[in-house]
């Protein structure tokens, strides 16, 4: 074997360690939730502890966890978008130069950083200009009732809106700019106006891109911990059912920050939240693969498809 | 000419929205840095470098400890993570055109944007169960495996920058292929590179989930590989549950310190790359 083979096998070795650590990764999380995982489990409502009558049911926290996603979709992904056509179409240079070091500047802020501003400032934003207003006047539809308090769902679903703008509308912005400039000179040829073209020649052509863009975003939003257990309220059991915006909750995530340091050694506690590590692994894996995958065939269609 | 008068409105209507979103974004980040700012100053004096906290409900006392402890374990994650991001990076740049290489490439994606808290978890069911104890070390290897990924990406994509006549020019001269990889284009592509590490450790230096099942933090000082230790991002978490006063303004003290130790690394990696190969994260 020549010093070049030796030197790319060791290179190969070495860049295979993330994969093995993957497989490794799920197949430890498997073998130390195996005692818990059963449909009761996925399913169940309970959330106990104590040894002698433990019992372990997720699905308040799977709820909690998609309806704050749900909130950062809706609220972040126009956003970025915005923000997206903004820098691609319409910015001038030096703005878009400065803009777009401003955005990276907010995906650059710890999560914890986020929470301690959540739970100090942003949450009475929240409820002084939102909350309040809603539940005088919309609190005869069922998910505006409660007390306004600022610890809640709808503050956590909002941090994660913040949080997930610059991934989507960096991704999204990349994205418009892979369309062929001969899209936009059809358009424009014509006669239609910017937005005319933007929404003709861009937004149609970019479209699987956008939604990769957000489907990653939506993998940042489930995985996200400190933010959303700083402001979320940490409820337990039926009681983290999110059956209103204006109540405590919890996701899978901020429920394992709470109490993985709690969990006696002795019981099934520390496997049930290794269990619901598991199935966020799952959500987390299939939504990232989902998001490469489109935003992979648009950005290749522009590099002319060269491998 | 009444229709394009609607077109032309409509336009501008869209443009203004476009701009509102771009300052929706731009408060947070206003009011998250003023606000570390304006309360955090206040806790900084001697005392908040140089001690260890005091006892709960007492105030005083620093957080030197655990500014220790980000320092150790962002060493600590570099010693395994550089070698073995630089190392993956140059195979899919160099020798990466492949079935193995695209599975390698997809992973790292993957793991990029992976939850950080199952990491720890990983890292607590493969260490801190087998030794018995919470460790840096734990600690270490959950940053490392969300740090490679990062500088993965970033070495290839530098690698890739360099033009293909360099790697001839040196192989016209009968220089080995690893000795023109190692010698001539690592060399050329060194800003891209070092940028990918920067913003890998300000990456890692930020995260919170992983170090509680890990690390589990602690009120002392580093006191060996196999004990508990404390970071700064962990201590503001704490430090922001007491219902003290004292302590929520050492919790901003603290992240004042953090975003600095953060933002500096982000922003002089950005003005590194300006220069030469730019390389997207």
């Amino acid at each position: 074997m020549s010093p070049d083979d030796v030197f790319k096998y060791i290179l190969g070795f070495i860049s295979g360690i993330v994969v093995l650590t993957l497989f490794l990764m799920v197949l430890e999380l498997f073998r130390y939730s195996l005692p818990v995982l059963s449909l009761k489990f996925i399913f169940g409502i309970n959330w106990n502890p104590v040894v002698g009558s433990e019992e372990y049911g997720i699905l308040p926290y799977i709820l909690g966890t998609l309806v704050t996603s749900a909130i950062a979709i809706f609220v972040g992904v126009p956003i970025s978008l915005g923000i997206a056509i903004y820098l691609s179409e319409m910015a001038p240079n030096f703005i878009r130069t400065i803009l777009s070091f401003v955005i990276e500047l907010l995906a650059a802020v710890p999560s914890v950083i986020y929470g301690l501003w959540g739970l100090f400032i942003f949450r009475f934003w929240v409820r002084d200009f939102i909350e309040v207003p809603l539940s005088k006047h919309l609190a005869f539809i069922p998910i505006f009732q409660g007390e306004p308090f600022g610890l809640d769902i709808l503050t956590a679903g909002l941090i994660l809106a913040i949080m997930i703008i610059p991934t989507v509308s960096s991704v999204s912005r990349e994205v418009l700019m892979a369309v062929p400039d001969s899209q936009r000179e059809a358009a424009y040829s014509l006669g239609a106006t910017k937005w005319e073209v933007i929404r003709l020649g861009v937004l149609s052509y970019a479209k699987s891109g956008i939604v990769g863009a957000a489907i990653l975003g939506l993998g940042r939003a489930i995985g996200e911990t400190m933010a959303v257990t700083m402001v979320i309220g940490n409820a337990i059991g039926p009681a983290a059912l999110p059956t209103s915006l204006f109540k405590a909750g919890q996701t899978m995530a901020s429920l394992i920050a709470n109490e993985f340091n709690e969990a006696d050694p002795t019981s099934l506690h520390p496997n049930a939240l290794i269990g619901v590590g598991l199935i966020l692994f799952v959500l987390a894996l299939t939504i990232n693969l989902l998001a490469q995958l489109l935003i992979w065939r648009i950005l290749k269609i522009k590099e002319g498809a060269v491998e | 000419m009444q229709k394009y008068l609607i077109r032309k409105i409509k336009d501008k209507i869209v443009y203004a929205v476009c701009l509102i979103c771009v300052i929706i974004a731009i408060i947070p980040l206003g009011s998250i840095l003023f606000e570390v700012i304006k309360n955090g100053l206040p806790a900084l004096n001697s005392d908040f470098f140089t001690k260890g906290p005091g006892p709960i409900g007492e105030s005083g006392g620093g957080i030197a400890n655990s500014i220790q402890g980000t320092l150790i374990l962002i060493g600590l994650t570099s010693l395994i993570g550089i070698p073995i991001g630089i190392m993956s990076g140059i195979y899919l740049a160099e020798h990466g055109n492949n079935q193995f290489g695209r599975i390698v490439r997809l992973t790292n994606n993957v793991l990029m944007q992976f939850p950080s808290i199952v990491i720890g978890i990983f890292a607590y069911l493969v260490i801190v169960l087998p030794i018995g104890s919470f460790s840096p070390l734990a600690g270490a290897i959950a940053l490392a495996i969300i740090m490679v990924p990062i500088i993965t990406r970033t070495t290839e994509e530098s690698l890739k920058l360099v033009p293909n006549t360099l790697r001839e020019a040196s192989m016209a001269l009968g220089i080995r292929r690893w000795r023109t990889t190692v010698s001539i284009v690592l060399v050329s592509a060194k800003s891209g590179v070092i940028t990918g590490i920067m913003l890998s450790i300000a990456r890692v230096a930020g995260e919170t989930a992983p170090l509680i099942m890990t690390i589990l933090g602690s009120q002392w000082f580093f006191s060996g590989l196999t004990e508990p230790m404390d970071a700064l991002t962990l201590r503001i978490w704490r430090l922001s549950l007491l219902p003290y006063e004292y302590a929520h303004t050492m919790g901003w003290g603290a992240a004042l310190v953090l975003i600095i130790l953060v933002l500096s690394l982000n922003v002089s990696a950005r003005i590194l790359t300006r220069s030469r190969y730019r390389v997207k994260v």
